[in-house]
């Protein structure tokens, strides 16, 4: 197996008195869509958080491409091309999306320290943009302020801004979350074209989305992975299967 | 031309004032006013760019226009009257303490970061009633007005309308630039959704200070001014009161942008004087239309065409 470009050693997080990432260890390999799944409460979004560094772990560490940045706030990760969605859509509103996804693609091209220059006439990162606008199917769309489109297309936004800052890393908390049939489907498309070029972690409760798309998955129940393999094993594991008992059995059977 | 669209409210005023003298409000005592208005508006843009740009409800802004002002009053006891030495000085003075300040400040948001601006700003304001030397708590009278290359420029008041025109001007292009650049990008991105501009790698501390010392050297520049209008200068400049005064043309103008600061802080000043005028307990009157301003206006001044436009469409 190639070096894992994120590894997970040990972590661990209490709120209280529950444990919600419960020594955790992952390795995530270059070019792969690795699913984390669990039923609710598992600790999905609170992982998710750890690595990309909007919650401190209290022990573990957090190696990104070699280099432990378990130290490092958000915005170091994110420099790092560590790259993330969000659950809840998290766009900037009075931003058209095409400025929502310049802004992305400005915070990886230089210095922001510039003054004098409106940065809406900067060409080279408009067409980033935009091309990032069209690899998600929104470049229609790019003079629409944010706040108002719906929530689908936010969620096609999210995905343009993760892509246009070129991570090596995305970090997808459940992007098909709250999207409609039609919607999810074209979300599942956009995914699928993103396979081998980037490397994803995926969070995501949309069993079907998650077996289609994951190379590998890891099944994280009270804070602990129980099973990590690839997508048949994961299917066939009597352990996973149990834990999802009363909960979401019948999804997991139901997948073709 | 969208664009242009969007600056016509600004345009449209700067040229009013520009013309002002020349339309009959050209005695002194209008010119009076009208410079007293205009540099509480390039105040009020400084803390627009900060209010509407960067989210950071500042209520310590007067102490900005009090560090100029002081600057002007400490200077003019050593004798030193060059406005090519006292206005750097001024904004030096400005920036200097909204970037001690700022350090502390910025790092915190919403009703904390007004707490702390309010306290700093206070800080300021007992700082200037100690100062017996200056007069304490009952201010300093200027021996004259700063003067320009050895000339009495700013004593004509004529002259002194332009100047002041001239800086809100600059103030306001100054403002306009940054909003628009990368940096001012940053910054708005900042206020919209702060997780998401870290998300993307940006730490919002460098920006939101940078803006902060700005807008603080903006605030000195317009206390010289200030101080050379008056001719005097008090500790009363810094108070809280004046702080929530600026803020509130600020709002009164609307956040939607730069020209709503503009029209807010001309509104309100010509109002005030207005009222002041009507009924010996004006105060009471002006108050009440505050509030109602802020009930129906929810854009300012600036959203009324907007407003009624939209009243015409519904019938």
């Amino acid at each position: 197996m190639a070096e894992a470009l994120l590894s997970l050693r040990n972590l661990r997080k209490r709120f209280g008195g529950l444990a919600v990432t419960d020594d955790v260890s992952l390795d995530v390999t270059p070019g792969e869509i690795h699913a984390i799944i669990g039923p609710n409460g598992a600790g999905k979004t609170t992982l998710i958080n750890e690595i990309s560094g909007v919650l401190p772990v209290d022990a573990g560490q957090v190696f990104f491409a070699g280099r432990d940045i378990t130290a490092l706030p958000l915005h170091r990760r994110a420099r790092l091309g560590l790259a993330r969605s969000f659950q809840i859509t998290s766009v900037i509103p009075a931003f058209t999306a095409l400025e929502n996804t310049a802004l992305a693609v400005q915070a990886g091209a230089g210095s922001s320290f510039r003054f004098f220059r409106p940065a809406s006439t900067e060409q080279r990162l408009n067409q980033a943009a935009m091309a990032a606008l069209e690899a998600v199917g929104l470049g229609a769309r790019a003079q629409v302020p944010a706040g108002a489109m719906s929530h689908g297309e936010k969620r096609q936004l999210e995905l343009a801004i993760a892509l246009a800052t070129e991570p090596r890393l995305l970090l997808l908390d459940e992007p098909l979350a709250g999207a409609g049939p039609e919607e999810t489907e074209r979300l599942i498309g956009i995914l699928r074209s993103l396979r081998g070029r980037y490397t994803i972690v995926l969070v995501e409760h949309d069993m079907q989305a998650v077996f289609a798309l994951a190379d590998r998955i890891s099944v994280l129940v009270y804070g602990r992975v129980i099973a990590t393999g690839a997508t048949e094993e994961i299917r066939a594991n009597p352990e996973v299967k149990a834990a999802y008992l009363g909960e979401d059995e019948m999804t997991l059977d139901h997948v073709p | 031309m969208r664009q242009l669209r969007s600056e016509l409210p600004a345009l449209l005023l700067l040229g009013a004032l520009a013309l002002a003298p020349f339309v009959g409000f050209g005695e002194g005592y209008v010119l009076t006013l009208l410079a007293r208005a205009m540099i509480l508006a390039m105040a009020a843009v400084a803390l627009s760019l900060l209010v509407g740009g960067a989210g950071l409800v500042s209520m310590g802004h007067a102490a900005m226009m009090g560090f100029g002002a002081y600057a002007v009053v400490i200077l003019d006891d050593a004798r030193i009257v060059e406005a090519h030495v006292v206005l750097p000085v001024a904004i030096l003075a400005a920036a200097g303490f909204a970037l001690v300040t700022g350090a502390v400040a910025v790092r915190t948001s919403g009703v904390h970061f007004i707490m702390i601006t309010l306290a700093f700003g206070q800080m300021a304001f007992f700082t200037a009633t100690s100062l017996a030397g200056y007069g304490g708590d009952d201010g300093y009278t200027l021996y004259a007005r700063n003067t320009v290359a050895g000339g009495r420029l700013l004593e004509n008041k004529l002259a002194f309308h332009y100047v002041c025109l001239g800086a809100l001007t600059a103030s306001w292009l100054l403002c306009r630039m940054l909003l628009a650049s990368r940096f001012g990008r940053v910054l708005r991105a900042v206020k919209g959704n702060p997780m998401r501009a870290q998300a993307l790698g940006f730490d919002p501390y460098p920006y939101r200070l940078t803006a902060y010392v700005i807008a603080g050297a903006i605030g000195g520049a317009a206390g010289f001014l200030f101080a050379n209008a008056a001719e005097f200068v008090a500790p009363a400049y810094i108070s809280w009161q004046r702080s929530g005064e600026l803020l509130f043309m600020v709002i009164l103008g609307g956040l939607s942008g730069l020209h709503g600061a503009l029209l807010g802080a001309l509104g309100f000043v010509l109002l005030e004087e207005w009222l002041s005028h009507q009924w010996e307990h004006w105060r009471i009157l002006f108050g009440v239309l505050l509030i109602l301003a802020v009930l129906f206006l929810p854009n300012g001044l600036s959203g009324i065409p907007g407003q009624v436009a939209k009243g015409f469409r519904r019938g």
